[in-house]
Order: structure tokens, then C-alpha cells, then sequence
């Protein structure tokens, strides 16, 4: 049985080259501002190529004001910076708050500099971070390819509906090394130009660096309309290959049946949309067989690239705020329209009333997940 | 009056059998199930894997994180009739300290000649999730957790809350280390709600 306890989305942060807030991000969205250009940046990548990098130069003004996190990683300054916007909202010192940490490659460029450096470790990070603040839980981390951010929410929405936590304080936080530019580029997964989510001649991804964090709460059911909801959500694995998704969309398609069990209306859907050509293939059978076809799908790669660790708590928090505004997000990027199944990818910005929001996520490994939010009404 | 403590262990993970492979040695149920002439990583694993029997060609190309989490759930769920392949019912829990740090270590050395995607694959911890649901047809939850050290009771919470809402019935929970140094420790719990 599902819990009666009721969970709500509640102070969150986004720091991406499209701003220092969730506001300022959500703005420049729906604006059609883009944070990817061709960088040339020989620590990432012997040849320019399109990404979206945090300004350092932004990080350095903001380090003046925060001269206590000088000492800390880069990782680390930026996650500190994040999670000093929403963590007033809740009380660090109580045992009833949680804190998760999702990412997927944490302070790797270590490996590179300084090998024997503890910060190479995830949870030596996450409860550096949580010190800075003085979280007395343990942290949970999360490294969960690139589901990790949606796996989070998951798993704070279990948690609290376990009777473990009253508030969980989430951060998804990844920033790009040589280490994963090379990576991609290895797979022949990034795309010469900035990335075409769903198009006929998209041919891969963009990466982006962006650190997001969310306050999950339970509530008292004293909730004002128009408050989010974080209904439920769902994690499953196609069993079929580490490196490329199902062709048929299977763990996706189950995450979705799974999270949808209990009904709820789904007006929007914001997707993982990669642009590598499988994965934008996979998801069009997931959405399609799981009978949203109609349903407006809005993948926001195009405005941050993959942030990895972050993308599902960035994601989430813009599709959150375009619930809120009822407003449904076009896929930037898309030009002609060609994945195998009929789905309706929006390709402007669409006023129109959105009561439910399901994301989706898929990563390396077959994992799924899929988290339901709605409005409150 | 009962106090009310953050949270009441409500005890659903029954543990079915327990499994651990360290120092060469690999122990089920308390009692040893394979003692390997080296306690060489590599060797070791290889070893194992010839002394189940098992014919399957993936185990050579995986890394030593995966080798290991592959072969302990392999004889963990030897002989466990109730569990079916292609089945929602059975969900993934691990945690460990070094994530992927022991291949991201060889990675890092390849990036300065051709880096290689079949290394690249395996540089997050998840993978061997996918590796074994891949063998068993296990299309269930899972998550990889990292931990400074083994914390079991974290896990179980999560493992009960798997149980309490979804549709788990059984699942695999534990320890899957692979130190940088191949440094190797599984501790897996089988689970039933």
C-alpha cells in the first residue's frame, strides 16, 4: 500500500552556466537560452567541442564573498554554494533531516593530480559537505549512472514515508574532468554541435556541469494549493546490455507502470533526451507503449547538456517550476522530429493547465527511473 | 507509553542467507564454500568462477568490481527455487566505500594513449547491477549506494522501504568493495519480505 503521508517539493537551487538560481535557470529557459558553446579547453578536450561550463569567473566573485570554502574542491564550493540557499528552510541539526548526495564522478580529476587525495572518495565528499553545514545523519550516496538525481528523489520519498526522515536535503552535483570528456568522446557519444534532442539528425550528446539542490518534505496535510507533490517514483533495469538502453524500451517502461500504479494525471513529460539516437529511439517505445503517445514531451538537454549526477534534480526542479507557471517547456534543439515511435515532442513554449509531471531518466548499466509530481488541488 | 523513536524497525527483511568472500576465502551460511590458493585478486576471482562451473563468456570482460558482485550473487542464489528469471520481484541493494576507483585508476592511465570505451564502461559501480540483472533477467529495483564503511543497517532501511512499497519480494543486499589497490570484500545478505 502506498503511505498516506504526503510529501512535498520545497526550497531548491540550480548553479549552471544559465544562472546562479532556480529562477534565474527557469528564466533563461523559457527565454530559449542555451549554457552550451564551443569551449576550447585543453584540460577537457584536445579539440574544441559545444559544452556548457560554470563560469569560474562567477565562482571566483562568489568564493570573495565565501572566503570559508576557499580550501574546498571545486566540486565542493559549488555544492556548498547550492545547498546554502535552501538549507534555512530545514533544521540540519535534528536527526528527522537527511541528506543525499548524488553523483557519478564526485572529485575523479584527483586521480589526475593528486591520487591519494580522500576527496576521491564519494562519501569522504558528501560528509565534508554535510560538516560544512552540520547535518548530524549520516549522508546517503548515490552513484547511480545518470538516473542518480531521480534515484535520489526516490529514495527520499521512501525514506520519509518509511518514518526515517522529515525532511531530506537533496544535491546532485557533477562537474566535467578529462576523465569523462574523454570518456564520451571514446563512445563517440558527443555530438559535433550542440545536441538535437529527438531530431532526424541528431548524432549525441552535449556535456554540462551544474550542481542543483531540493528540500523533500513531509507535511501536515496543512498544504496550500499549487504546492508540488512528490507522488511516487520507480527504478527498474532493461536486463539487457551495460552500455547501450533496451531497444525496446523495457526497464523505462516498467519504471513508468510502477510509479504510475496508482493512476494520476500526466500532462507533461520531462524526459532524459539525450540526442545519442538509441536512447532518443528507446524512450519514444517506452512513452509510446506506456499509451502517451499525445502526451507533450520536454527534454531540457538542449539548455544545460547532460549533467550527469545533476540532471535529474536539475531537471526535475525546471519542470517543477513550469508545473507551477503551467507552462510546458520546448525541446530546444529539435528541428524535424525523428525518433521509431509516435510521441509529441513540444517544440515551443505551451501555455496550458498542467495538473501531474512525470520524469524519466536512463543511464549506463540498464537503469531506469521514473518520479511522479504533482500539483496540490 | 511508548516512546517514539525516528524510526521503528519493522523488521520486514527476513535474512534468508548470508555470504561472505574475503581474504580468498568465500563463506556461506558460516561455512566455507571455496578456499582459493592465492588471495590474488584476479587470480582468485578466476578461480572461483571455474570452481562454480558456470560456462558464461560476459565474466572475462568484466572488471574486478563486477567479477566479484557477479560470482557472490551467483552462489547466493544457487538453489533458491522460489526466485525466477524475468522477474520485477527481486531488487539489487549494494553499497561500497571506492565506487569504481579501481578501474577509474586504469582509466585515468588510458586517457594519455586511447582511451577505451570498454574501460569507460565500467567506471561507475552501478554496472555490476546491470551485469547481474542481465544474467538473471532481474528487471527490478536497485541502487548502488557508497558508504565510508559498511553500514548494513542503512541498507536494511532502504531494503524494507523497497519491500513496504514495491513490488520486491526478495533482494539481494550487502557489501561489494573493490579497492584501488584490488583490495576485494563481499558481505551479501539475501533478503525475503
Amino acid at each position: 500500500m502506498g503511505s498516506a503521508v504526503m510529501i512535498i517539493v520545497g526550497a531548491n537551487n540550480i548553479i549552471s552556466p544559465l544562472g546562479w538560481t532556480s529562477e534565474e535557470n527557469y528564466k533563461n529557459v523559457i527565454a530559449g537560452k542555451s549554457g552550451i558553446s564551443i569551449q576550447d579547453n585543453t584540460e577537457l578536450s584536445d579539440a574544441a567541442f559545444p559544452v556548457a561550463l560554470i563560469d569560474n569567473n562567477i565562482l571566483a566573485t562568489a568564493l570573495d564573498a565565501n572566503m570559508d570554502i576557499k580550501g574546498y574542491s571545486r566540486l565542493e564550493q559549488l555544492s556548498i554554494l547550492s545547498l546554502k540557499e535552501v538549507v534555512s528552510s530545514v533544521d540540519v541539526k535534528s536527526p528527522e533531516t537527511g541528506f543525499i548526495f548524488s553523483t557519478t564522478k564526485g572529485n575523479v580529476e584527483y586521480l589526475n593530480s593528486d591520487a591519494g587525495n580522500q576527496g576521491l572518495y564519494l562519501a569522504h565528499t558528501a560528509q565534508n559537505i554535510a560538516d560544512y553545514f552540520g547535518f548530524v545523519s549520516t549522508p546517503y550516496v548515490i552513484s547511480n549512472a545518470c538516473i542518480s538525481g531521480v534515484a535520489a528523489l526516490v529514495t527520499a520519498k521512501r525514506l520519509i514515508s518509511s518514518g526515517i526522515y522529515n525532511n531530506v536535503v537533496i544535491l546532485g552535483a557533477d562537474i566535467l574532468s578529462k576523465f569523462v570528456v574523454s570518456g564520451f568522446q571514446s563512445f563517440q557519444s558527443l555530438s559535433a554541435e550542440p545536441c538535437k534532442p529527438y531530431d532526424a539528425n541528431r548524432d549525441g550528446l552535449s556535456l554540462g556541469e551544474a550542481v542543483a539542490s531540493v528540500v523533500i518534505s513531509k507535511t501536515d496535510g496543512q498544504v496550500k494549493n499549487g504546492a508540488v507533490e512528490l507522488v511516487n517514483g520507480a527504478i527498474s533495469n532493461d536486463a539487457n546490455h551495460i552500455s547501450g538502453p533496451s531497444r525496446t524500451g523495457e526497464g523505462l517502461f516498467r519504471a513508468i507502470q510502477q510509479t504510475l500504479k496508482d493512476g494520476g494525471n500526466v500532462d507533461v513529460i520531462s524526459s532524459h533526451g539525450t540526442a545519442t539516437p538509441y536512447n532518443d529511439d528507446m524512450e519514444s517505445h517506452a512513452i509510446s507503449r506506456s499509451g502517451f503517445s499525445e502526451v507533450p514531451v520536454s527534454g531540457l538537454k538542449g539548455y544545460f547538456g547532460h549533467t550527469l549526477g545533476a540532471a535529474g534534480v536539475l531537471e526535475s526542479i525546471i519542470s517543477i517550476c513550469g508545473l507551477k507557471e503551467n507552462k510546458i517547456i520546448a525541446t530546444k534543439g529539435l528541428q524535424q522530429q525523428g525518433v521509431v515511435e509516435p510521441i509529441t515532442v513540444a517544440t515551443e513554449n505551451i501555455t496550458a493547465p498542467i495538473r501531474g509531471l512525470l520524469k524519466l531518466m536512463s543511464g549506463f548499466g540498464g537503469c531506469n527511473a521514473a518520479v511522479y509530481f504533482k500539483k496540490h488541488e | 507509553m511508548d516512546v517514539m523513536l525516528p524510526y521503528t524497525l519493522k523488521n520486514m527483511s527476513k535474512v534468508i542467507k548470508e555470504l561472505i568472500i574475503e581474504q580468498g576465502l568465500v563463506q556461506l551460511n558460516g561455512e566455507t564454500f571455496f578456499k582459493g590458493d592465492t588471495n590474488e585478486t584476479v587470480t582468485f576471482l578466476k578461480s572461483l568462477y571455474k570452481h562454480i562451473g558456470l560456462k558464461y563468456g560476459k565474466f572475462f570482460k568484466m572488471d574486478s568490481l563486477c567479477k566479484l558482485g557477479f560470482l557472490a550473487t551467483e552462489i547466493l542464489l544457487d538453489g533458491v527455487e522460489d526466485i525466477k528469471t524475468e522477474t520485477d520481484e527481486v531488487a539489487l541493494v549494494f553499497a561500497n566505500a571506492s565506487s569504481s576507483l579501481n578501474t577509474d585508476v586504469n582509466y585515468q592511465n588510458s586517457i594519455a594513449e586511447i582511451p577505451s570505451p570498454a574501460v569507460f564502461v565500467y567506471t561507475l559501480p552501478n554496472i555490476v547491477i546491470g551485469e547481474i540483472s542481465i544474467r538473471h533477467k532481474f528487471y527490478g529495483e536497485h541502487m548502488f549506494f557508497i558508504q565510508e564503511k559498511y553500514n548494513k543497517e542503512e541498507l536494511l532501511k532502504y531494503t524494507d522501504s523497497l519491500f513496504a512499497e514495491t513490488q520486491t519480494k526478495f533482494a539481494v543486499v550487502g557489501w561489494l568493495e573493490m579497492g584501488m589497490n584490488n583490495e576485494y570484500s563481499a558481505q551479501l545478505m539475501l533478503c525475503s519480505k
